[in-house]
């Protein structure tokens, strides 16, 4: 994936877990070869007005490959992760077939071969994400599968999910949990509460999410093991993450764009663009989500990017599928959403990430001679208004249509390679 | 306006001069030929997703008798069953030249989705537990021409409020007429939140029964024992059933009312149901002149109404 030209990124503010300071950035063979004041090379990349950052990781993505390819596919939605500033994602193993087995892990390693960012696979916890039966996460472990989870429903059963935990311990990976009590969510479509009982839908209440929530820092403390816990939705969570994390459990967080921007309100035109689960909850909910991603608790942002095809978002909406898209829009969400400093901000959206990924090594790391070209520039300034067409996805299931927003990415370099410049891809 | 969607859409004025226009309507179904050629050459399409016959005859009836030319799209032997989208639906019947699409739907908030597909005016003939405007309609004109006005009156809604469409639009339309409305069920049967919702609430029927002006009685479905909402239909019927025994001691001058179709011996006891303060049968009289009355408000032109009465 490398390029084999030298090129620089000239005049930007670099901004890493090392802190800030102006200088130029030189890429070469899928490395930063030196960084410094005036470099030369024979491409330059201009980043006057920038910030270059480690590239972002992205703990949420779901690829749709294989077997929803008129949703996504790993080219596009890489694509799409690489226009977002992204130069890892990780991929959701809700696919079809599921992802529980070293053969579809391979499969699905092979396809991403030629990503235009780096494509973690995760792999499910229990054997077709039923909820039933451990999959076999020692086979996954060993193609270097780092993340397990069931995402698009939660593991259910107490007993399970405790041995979940004990074997992934000695196997060194991270569970990641979609939390929902089905018995409380089923034939649900949003979140539940003054806008569910006014528009006459099925409404989950913020406690589905809770009680899964609670349940897995229960099963953290009692086996010692690690829990990552996807898509927080509500302020209880936020609060009960705190806890744990005060605790000195070994919990992390992701939280949303749309968990932190929009509230269950915009389901009130009844367009399914906006049903997602978690669902989109009150205000007050968003405003913890927004609080725990400024005060640490929450660990990082990751996108969900969930696509689906037009006529899918156009069924009814208690039958429509959930999910929005996010990896093009999440920067510009975060910096117009949360008035973070830019060295937290990159930290929510790459070196935490990144961490919790188990990609560091490549990933979010300091820009410095030597580490992998893995960049990010973007403009944090620059305004915009977010269109329909969805971008580099083959979906367009934006909830954000018409939405001004500020800070864009211009170049992304992904494994040494300038794979969008001037915020055009390049393949 | 463009379409009847919902009650709360609608402000007291725009609810008040349908009912007026009802008047009208209810006087031309009381000619010998029942009929007028308001809306002569208008196509309305009834499009039912979800079994209903009193409110699709209804609707077609109403359509019929203003000279509209009506089609009729149900489910069970249309090319829904091949697959065919919602979407495709519409556009493939607007393609058609129609103006009005009366949508009956089992999911909420469907005859919003269909307003994105069609410049035809969309009627909400019952959508999900959302709402149901035209039954609210018949309701309020109901008991506005029992007693004038709704002003200062008291309404209790019985039953399961949380998956009624009917309640919905009838405590729209009851509060914007000035009612006083009270929410009758038990916990499991009231919506989740009642922020904006104007209205009280009592688990005790026995407490408000004598104060009542109207009492509206919600079908209650077996389903909602089997989702425990409820243990049985017979506790139910013994807390919240209008029996004989209750209806004594409801007031001389009071209303029974119910959208139909009644669980005799449920929610209503038979003998009640058939008594003089039972105005259910005239709900339903009321339901032709309402749909002729909304028809004509999105369809037809004010010179058409004046020359009618004319006539």
């Amino acid at each position: 994936m490398s390029d084999p030209v030298e090129f620089v990124i000239r005049g930007g503010r670099i901004v890493d877990t090392d802190g800030e300071r102006s200088g130029d950035v030189v890429v070469s063979d899928g490395r930063i070869v030196a960084v410094g004041p005036d470099l030369r090379a024979d491409r330059v990349l201009d980043a006057g007005g920038c910030v270059v950052a480690p590239g972002f990781v992205d703990l949420h993505t779901h690829l749709r490959q294989p077997g929803k390819e008129e949703a996504e596919t790993i080219e596009t939605g890489s694509r799409a992760a690489a226009l977002g500033g992204f130069t890892c994602v990780v991929a959701m193993p809700n696919t079809t077939p599921a992802i529980d087995s070293a053969a579809v892990v391979r499969e699905v390693q092979h396809l991403a071969a030629t990503a235009l960012c780096e494509v973690v696979v995760s792999g499910a916890i229990t054997v077709g994400r039923a909820g039933e039966a451990l999959s076999p996460m020692a086979e996954m472990a060993q193609l270097g599968v780092r993340i397990f989870t069931d995402d698009g429903t939660g593991v259910q059963d107490d007993r399970l999910m405790r041995r979940a935990f004990e074997y992934a311990s000695g196997l060194g990976v991270t569970l990641a949990q979609h939390c929902e009590v089905t018995s409380l969510s089923e034939g649900t479509c949003m979140h539940e509460g003054e806008w569910s009982a006014r528009l006459g839908l099925p409404g989950q209440p913020s406690e589905a999410e809770e009680l899964m929530v609670m349940r897995d820092i229960a099963l953290a403390r009692l086996t010692g093991g690690r829990i990552h816990f996807q898509h927080l939705s509500s302020a209880g969570s936020v609060a009960m993450v705190a806890a744990a994390k005060a605790g000195g459990l070994a919990v992390t967080a992701e939280a949303t764009p749309h968990h932190f921007t929009l509230t269950d309100a915009a389901c009130a035109g009844y367009d399914p663009v906006f049903k997602v689960h978690p669902p989109l909850r009150s205000s007050g909910d968003r405003d913890a989500v927004r609080e725990g991603l400024r005060d640490g608790t929450i660990d990082a942002i990751a996108t969900d990017h969930a696509p689906h095809p037009i006529h899918e978002k156009e069924r009814p909406f208690d039958e429509a599928p959930p999910g929005m898209l996010g990896l093009e829009y999440a920067l510009a969400l975060a910096i117009t959403e949360l008035n973070l400093d830019v060295a937290d901000l990159v930290a929510l959206l790459s070196s935490r990430p990144a961490a919790i990924a188990g990609v560091g090594a490549r990933h979010g790391g300091p820009i410095v001679e030597g580490a992998p070209a893995n960049l990010v520039v973007f403009d944090p300034d620059a305004t915009w208004t977010i269109d329909a067409s969805g971008g580099a996805s083959r979906s367009s299931n934006v909830p954000y249509v018409g939405r001004t927003v500020r800070g864009r990415v211009r170049h992304t370099v992904a494994g040494g390679e300038a794979v969008v410049i001037d915020g055009n891809a390049q393949r | 306006m463009a379409n009847l969607l919902s009650i709360a859409d609608l402000p007291r004025d725009d609810i008040e001069s349908i009912l007026d226009l009802t008047d009208h309507f209810a006087e031309v179904n009381r000619r010998p030929i029942p009929k007028v050629p308001a809306l002569r050459g208008r196509t309305v399409v009834s499009l039912f997703y979800e079994d209903s016959t009193r409110t699709r005859l209804s609707f077609e009836t109403a359509a019929k008798r203003l000279g509209a030319d009506t089609m009729t799209f149900t489910v069970g032997s249309s090319s829904v069953k091949k697959g065919e989208s919602l979407r495709d639906t519409i556009q493939t019947i607007d393609a058609f030249g129609v103006h009005a699409f009366v949508v009956r739907h089992k999911s909420s908030g469907v005859p919003h989705q269909v307003t994105r597909w069609t410049d035809a005016a969309v009627v909400n003939a019952g959508d999900g537990w959302h709402e149901h405007p035209t039954q609210a309609l018949l309701d309020t004109y109901t008991i506005r021409e029992r007693f004038g006005a709704l002003d200062g009156r008291h309404i209790a809604i019985v039953g399961d409020i949380n998956h009624s469409r009917v309640a919905r639009s009838d405590v729209a339309a009851f509060t914007a007429l000035g009612a006083r409305v009270t929410l009758v069920g038990p916990p499991t049967f009231l919506p989740p939140s009642l922020v904006g919702w104007p209205v009280d609430v009592s688990f005790d029927l026995d407490e408000v029964i004598e104060s009542l002006d109207v009492c509206y009685l919600l079908r209650i479905q077996q389903e909602r024992i089997d989702e425990a909402l409820i243990p049985s239909l017979r506790e139910y019927t013994a807390g919240y059933g209008l029996t004989t025994r209750r209806a004594a001691r409801l007031r001389e001058d009071a209303l029974i009312m119910h959208p139909g179709p009644m669980n005799r011996g449920v929610e209503i006891a038979p003998e009640v149901a058939d008594e003089p303060r039972s105005v259910i049968t005239q709900q339903v009289a009321n339901g032709v002149a309402v749909r002729m009355a909304v028809l004509f408000r999105l369809l037809g032109s004010e010179s058409q109404l004046e020359s009618m009465e004319q006539r």
